[in-house]
């Protein structure tokens, strides 16, 4: 069965959609990587955006729309968003900053090499002779989703909805400076706070 | 399309994310990381359901709950995070060492920033 799959298709054949797939690929993974080891903080989330958009490609490439909407509206919307704004409110250096990495950098470069080389030496022992079928009908489309979702998994949907509201509440608690609280404090103990507001 | 194609990207982007955790110093940055980690398992989750035709299309509902959780997850840090530089002024975590274990009687106290003790019950009592 492996031999007819490697029969119909070849390594040294790529369709278009795979070659796409690479090329969206490699982007994705140079945004990330710069990502990772820029020193100005405002550039990390301008190319979080970049490995984002990315990722988005890469959805539709393997036929999965809505997930792919749903990617660019909520982590390119609104999630870069958020980290921006958190970024400008503790007063992030807009310059390069010299201390962005700690001072375990070379410890975290072993082990994020020694996971990506384990991890993708077993991927690729296990799947070297698989292939996905793309044709057909497009399995991730708006109608299909919706279907799935508010027929199957409509449990998890709404356990979902108390737990975004959980998280609201709990940010709206957390974020909220207390009406007596610098009454008490020593004014000269955090002078950080008047500059926050 | 070769599975391993999307199964080796998802797997690099994982050991981005996990480098960008474990080196980065401030707090937003490691935020960053951990949702290009949550993006690489939804890659994952999306190339195997379509992989797999999935009639319950498993992998493409647990993928918009892991961005709601994720959503959800990047707000919450958020306040702590500015929580945190609020009542310390700095929001990296190599400098948040409070609760780190004394190596010895000598620096049992907080002689890191220079601090009293009297000082770091007062903060911690005003992180609560």
């Amino acid at each position: 069965m492996t031999l007819a799959a490697a029969a119909t298709h070849g390594f040294l054949s790529p369709t278009g959609v795979e070659i796409a797939f690479l090329l969206v690929g490699i982007a994705t993974l140079g945004a990330a990587l710069i990502m990772v080891t820029t020193r100005q903080l405002v550039h990390a989330a301008l190319w979080l955006v970049v490995a984002l958009g990315g990722l988005a490609v890469e959805y539709l490439l393997l036929t999965a729309e809505f997930i792919a909407w749903v990617q660019v509206l909520i982590y390119v919307g609104s999630v870069v968003v958020l980290l921006l704004f958190g970024l400008m409110l503790t007063k992030a250096p807009i310059g390069r900053s010299p201390d962005a990495d700690s001072g375990n950098r070379w410890v975290a470069l072993a082990v994020a090499v020694a996971a990506a080389a384990s991890l993708v030496w077993v991927v690729v022992d296990a799947f070297r002779t698989t292939w996905i079928d793309l044709d057909g009908p497009a399995q991730g489309s708006t109608e299909v989703s919706g279907e799935i979702l508010f027929r199957h998994w409509v449990l998890p949907f709404e356990a979902l909805s108390v737990l975004l509201l959980a998280a609201l509440i709990g940010a709206i608690v957390l974020s909220r400076r207390d009406k007596e609280g610098p009454a008490q404090g020593l004014p000269a103990d955090r002078p950080v706070r008047e500059g926050n507001s | 399309m070769h599975l391993a194609h999307p199964a080796v990207l998802s797997a690099l982007l994982f050991s981005v994310g996990l480098y960008g955790v474990l080196a980065r110093r401030n707090a937003i940055l490691v935020l960053m990381s951990v949702e290009l980690m949550l993006n690489a398992v939804n890659l994952n989750l999306v190339a195997f359901d379509v992989w797999l035709r999935d009639t319950l299309h498993a992998g493409q509902a647990l993928t918009l709950f892991i961005i709601a959780i994720a959503a959800a997850e990047i707000g919450i840090g958020l306040a702590i995070v500015l929580m945190v530089y609020r009542n310390r002024g700095s929001s990296d975590v190599d400098r948040l060492r409070d609760t780190a274990e004394a190596h010895g009687p000598d620096d049992s106290g907080a002689g890191h920033d220079g601090e009293t003790p009297a000082d770091r019950e007062e903060k911690a009592e005003a992180t609560t």
